[in-house]
């Protein structure tokens, strides 16, 4: 095969990871500030995307623009989950907060199928099939915008963090809880726009991915794996580790796709999570667990 | 000399007592498809009681026990298919399999220290590994699946564990008491101490002098082994096996909530919960069919909302406070 197809294959893979790479973003600012794993990740980012399809099919509202009302969507989910619904779980052991996710997840993904059937939807847009080309390369437009989306949207996230009160203010959560109880933090409602912002976070990773996979009720489960495998190689509660994480596991599934059978293709992030566990368990960018 | 009323059981031990002649005598009184529930009661009894001894004893939380399931079950059931091994000899290579696999994750994992939610997903990610690695394992049919001879069996073989749901049902009941009375001695040897200890605190175990990489590695092998056994089941019991199915991270989470619903590293915790899951996955089933709902989800809707509740208003789970209302178990963790 001539060198093109594999520096196409890779770019495609690195755009892609980059989209995935703000789903797991918001996996790890839950994890690194309320300590809870998300295990209904995946299955918020398919309610994400059927939102985009929807307001596709009905009012042919580009799912690019429409990724910021749906973040606003997402947020107010996972702050009403977090503050109605997680809240009391944060002291418990990890197991009860996993049966309550696993819960939230198997509705989410029932109701889902209820209203939307099991086959698999997408969006044709007037770009569906644009693609870009430089030098020898050919790049596919919606691959393009959607990652370059994905930097947008994680940019303004790292900007909060940095720049606003409030996010310097759940940092401080994320930092010392008891501290932060003390100096007067009102540590629950930081909590739960903590989760809204994870929730934003799939939310606007939904919007865009809808422009590059079907979407069926069923994806939710693997995404969730998909999720943790970034967060995990990246480095749990790691920002720039999650964005890593998903362009370094985009890259592998695209190249691995194409050197081997597709299907085989999740075997190679799976190899890589198990490496990057037993040889560096905090993550390529995470701190070291004291 | 211990009392002689110690000998004499108490209210708990005669309830069990009554339960178990009430089992024995089950399929006497009930037909096909209550036997078939009870079977899937009891198989969910047995994997729970399996997975409770590293997660709920020793707090090593695992979330993919499918690994131990499907190996179990394609071991035997390879045996079977191309060489005509007897699943009760096939156990044994599929419990060795299962093992060594066990003692390689646990080996890895406790060697480089990854504990808790990093454990839970290190073994999701085995698991998943080998479902899409069976998936391009041709000698067992890949993801197009591997198939048991099936027949109408006019007697019971319960050598090679063909037969009608009866002998199915005595073999999976046999397994659950005994796994019952594996993890009663286990909790009350030396080593099941030291489980609680390192899971109520490895920090203070390990100053205590405690082996802490070896006892957790024996609740693993043990554990593995005693789920790969409800693979085999599995395979002579469906007669097919799809990688797909068998190792699908919702096998894993299927086969914890018995132990979670019922309480996580109690005795009878794995039991209760499967009753109470199985009764309920069926009264939902039987229920929406007498209103006329048969939309797909729904039922599964109904009963994430029911665990949500459970897991919200019982935080140990339903045993602990059952027992205490019974008084069948003053005592805390047993």
């Amino acid at each position: 095969m001539p060198a093109e197809i594999y520096l196409n294959v890779a770019v495609s893979g690195l755009l892609t990871g980059l989209v995935y790479g703000l789903m797991a973003l918001g996996l790890s600012v839950i994890f690194g500030v309320v300590r809870v794993v998300n295990f209904a990740h995946g299955e918020m980012m398919t309610i994400a995307m059927y939102l985009a399809i929807v307001l596709f099919a009905a009012f042919r509202l580009d799912p690019l623009v429409m990724m910021v009302p749906i973040a606003g969507v997402l947020f107010a989910l996972g702050y009403a989950m977090q503050a109605g619904l997680i809240s009391p779980f944060i002291n418990r052991p990890e197991h009860m907060q996993f049966m309550l996710l696993v819960a939230v997840a198997m509705i989410i993904v029932n109701t889902l199928l209820i209203l939307f059937g099991p086959d698999a939807r997408n969006v044709q847009t007037s770009y569906a099939f644009d693609s870009f080309a430089v030098g020898p390369l050919i790049v596919d437009a919606t691959k393009v915008y959607a990652g370059g989306a994905a930097i947008v949207a994680a940019s303004a996230l790292f900007a909060f963090f940095r720049r606003a009160r409030i996010g310097t203010a759940i940092r401080a959560c994320a930092d010392n809880y008891t501290g932060a109880l003390v100096v007067g933090l009102d540590v629950k409602r930081l909590y739960a726009l903590t989760f809204g912002l994870g929730a934003a976070c799939v939310g606007a990773a939904g919007s865009m991915l809808v422009l590059l996979v079907d979407v069926t009720p069923a994806l939710g489960p693997s995404y969730t794996l998909l999720a943790f495998v970034i967060v995990i190689t990246g480095g749990l509660g790691s920002m720039p580790g999650a964005l890593l994480g998903g362009v370094l596991i985009g890259f592998t599934e695209a190249l691995a796709g194409l050197l081997f059978t597709p299907s085989a293709k999740s075997m190679f992030a799976f190899a890589i999570l198990v490496l990057v566990l037993l040889f560096r368990p905090q993550g390529l960018l995470g701190k070291k667990v004291a | 000399m211990t009392d002689w009323r110690d000998r004499v059981p108490g209210r708990g031990g005669v309830a069990l007592i009554g339960l178990g002649v009430v089992l024995l005598a089950a399929p006497l009184v009930a037909n096909d498809y209550l036997l078939t529930i009870l079977i899937l009661i009891l198989y969910f009894a047995y994997t729970g009681q399996a997975w409770n001894i590293m997660s709920g004893f020793a707090g090593q939380l695992s979330l993919g026990h499918a690994l131990f399931v499907g190996l179990g079950a394609y071991v035997a059931a390879a045996l079977y298919v191309h060489f005509g091994v007897a699943p009760w000899i096939g156990l044994v290579a599929a419990v060795a399999v299962a093992a060594a696999c066990g003692a390689g994750i646990g080996f890895l994992a406790f060697r480089f220290g990854v504990a808790g939610v990093y454990l839970a997903i290190l073994t999701i990610a085995f698991a998943e590994f080998a479902r899409i690695g069976f998936d391009h394992f041709a000698w067992v049919g890949g993801s197009a699946g591997f198939f048991l001879p099936v027949a109408t069996y006019t007697r019971n073989d319960v050598w090679n564990l063909r037969g009608n749901p009866t002998m199915f049902y005595y073999v999976i009941l046999a397994l659950t008491a005994a796994a019952l009375l594996l993890s009663h001695a286990l909790l009350r040897s030396r080593l099941g101490y030291y489980w609680l200890a390192i899971r109520e605190d490895e920090e203070a175990a390990r100053a205590l002098g405690i082996d802490t990489f070896r006892c957790k590695m024996a609740a693993v092998v043990i554990s593995a082994a005693l789920t790969s056994v409800a693979g085999v089941f599995f395979a002579f019991y469906y007669n097919n096996l799809f990688p797909e199915q068998v190792f699908h991270i919702s096998r894993s989470i299927e086969l914890i909530l018995a132990p979670i619903i019922g309480g996580i590293g109690t005795l009878f915790g794995p039991v209760v919960g499967a009753v109470l899951l199985t009764g309920l996955a069926e009264g939902l089933r039987e229920a929406l069919d007498v209103f006329g709902f048969d939309a797909p989800g729904i039922k599964q809707v109904f009963y994430g909302i029911c665990l949500l509740v459970v897991v919200t208003l019982l935080p140990d789970g339903v045993w602990p406070p059952l027992a205490r209302a019974l008084r069948l178990r003053p005592r805390e963790g047993a």
